[in-house]
């Protein structure tokens, strides 16, 4: 296993916001993270990064262990991270957000870089010297995704990669996640639409609460309706 | 009217000290968050430092002023690695009470090391002498202090917006975590910039020593100067720095020759004008 969560309990200030969420992910394995706002998704990916680090219980990355380490150790083993508010550096233009990510990478070679994800997002090649803070919301979430690939991970965390995004953008960008898929990298993503996980992932866990209820094939969750209208109908 | 003008060459050569420490000052609120009441002491410390390479033990002028940068920079990594790191997180009243501390410490370092008298520094003897401009002599040591800020100036620019050290520092002074979340060393970056900012701030203190005296409480005295300049350009901000730093300096120049009395007030007078109408500062914001 790429990755795997063993029953880490994390907290914002007093609120104990993950109770005892254990998961795995196997290398090259496209795996989503499903329920609605507020249970605990993005509190995930952020333990997984080190940005609010779990309490007890234990994340191995690769067999090593996460726990004590700085987020920018983390990143420079190798987890790429795009967050659900895209924070992309509104000073730096779009090819400078792309090339700062690989120059604080510590692995320099590989199938990503700046032409590569222009590829994938030929939007980006367009919109070169834009300044970040000059980008529309779509446009912010691909160079998020492009920056995240620029470090040439193993393993990409997406929270709520589709939210917010027009219907053609959101088909565009599973696309790109499958192509992601077929170049070695693992994805791990959250978000709350049932479809576009089941079209971008291959397996789900569902987490309520701050922990995880259920787990299976997306299409098998999909089929399940009792599943989808107790954790994740709207 | 030559008067006037020749005044305001007066004023530019302050405004370069004013420069040189509100530089330092506002890059280090820019990318740590933390505001260094005792960089004022960092000037002086500089000013300390050059006057006893230079002027006690006969250094060479250029020489001085390098080890006395150096020596700064290093007082500056101690204070970020071993204090302020540790106040990151908290209020900043706390920031406030113990870069404080600082300036009281520094004074007393100062005293026992230097002694509480007045120094007056040599000057480099191919600084001494005047060219005429507008009719009067104007000291080439001057000249030579506003062509030094303005290359500051130039470089920092060229610093930021065109090299990568720049442009992580751009990029961590908007979104520190997510800088670490992309590989940053943000407890290295920070240690390093304060060096920088100390360093600044030593330069304008090692330049000052064959004009001003070196005294204990010299920072202390600058210090207020160079956050009224921050306040008038923006907190943060370094091209406000640099406007806030000129409109001082030429105020001052233009007081002391107009209305010697009033010296001091008309350049509060301006911030608490900039605060009602413009309080995030003229470039802030």
């Amino acid at each position: 296993m790429i990755l795997e969560i063993d029953n880490i309990d994390t907290y914002y200030g007093q609120s104990h916001v993950l109770q005892g969420i254990s998961l795995g992910i196997d290398e090259g394995e496209v795996v989503s993270l499903l329920g609605r706002n507020g249970v605990g998704k993005t509190t995930t990916l952020r333990s997984i990064m080190g940005l609010t680090p779990p309490r007890r219980g234990s994340i191995r990355f690769q067999g090593e262990e996460m726990a004590g380490k700085k987020p920018f150790e983390i990143a420079r083993l190798g987890i790429g991270y795009v967050p659900d508010d895209r924070r992309i550096f509104p000073d730096l233009t779009t090819f400078e957000n792309l090339e700062i990510a690989r120059r604080m990478s510590a692995k320099k070679r590989g199938h990503w870089n700046i032409d590569t994800v222009c590829d994938l997002f030929p939007v980006l090649r367009e919109l070169s010297s834009t300044k970040g803070t000059h980008l529309s919301g779509g446009e912010q979430k691909m160079l998020a995704v492009g920056r995240a690939l620029m470090k040439n991970p193993e393993l990409i965390l997406l929270d709520e990669p589709a939210e917010g995004l027009a219907p053609l953008v959101v088909v565009a960008l599973s696309k790109a996640i499958s192509e992601i898929r077929d170049t070695g990298v693992t994805v791990f993503l959250a978000d709350q639409n049932v479809r576009f996980c089941r079209k971008a992932a291959d397996r789900g866990y569902i987490i309520e609460k701050g922990s995880i209820q259920y787990q299976d094939q997306m299409k098998n969750i999909m089929e399940n309706e009792e599943i989808v209208k107790k954790y994740l109908a709207v | 009217m030559e008067t006037l003008a020749f005044q305001g060459l007066i004023g530019l050569s302050l405004a370069m000290y004013l420069w040189l420490i509100a530089a330092g000052l506002t890059i280090v609120f820019g990318v740590l968050g933390i505001l260094n009441f005792a960089h004022g002491s960092l000037f002086m410390l500089g000013a300390y430092f050059a006057f006893t390479f230079y002027g006690l033990l006969g250094i060479n002028f250029w020489l001085s002023m390098l080890l006395s940068l150096l020596g700064v920079a290093l007082v500056g990594l101690i204070m970020e690695r071993f204090f302020l790191r540790y106040i990151y997180h908290l209020d900043v009243a706390y920031q406030l009470l113990l870069t404080f501390g600082f300036i009281l410490i520094f004074d007393d370092a100062v005293k026992m090391i230097w002694g509480g008298v007045f120094m007056i520094p040599p000057m480099p003897d191919f600084f001494t002498g005047a060219i005429l401009i507008f009719g009067r002599p104007f000291p080439i040591y001057n000249l030579f202090i506003i062509s030094t800020g303005i290359g500051v100036a130039i470089g920092l620019w060229l610093i930021l917006e065109r090299t990568w050290w720049g442009r992580i520092i751009r990029a961590s002074a908007s979104d520190r975590e997510m800088a670490s979340a992309i590989g940053v060393n943000i407890p290295i970056l920070f240690t390093t910039v304060f060096m920088f900012g100390a360093a600044l701030a030593a330069l304008g203190g090692a330049l000052s020593t064959p004009v001003r005296v070196v005294a204990p409480g010299i920072g202390g005295a600058i210090i207020i100067q160079a956050f009224v300049v921050t306040v008038i350009g923006g907190l943060g901000n370094l091209k406000g720095a640099f406007v806030g730093a000129v409109i001082v300096g030429v105020l001052t120049a233009y007081g002391i020759l107009l209305f010697p009395i009033f010296e001091l007030f008309i350049i509060f007078v301006v911030m608490a004008a900039v605060l009602l109408l413009k309080p995030e500062g003229l470039f802030g914001g």
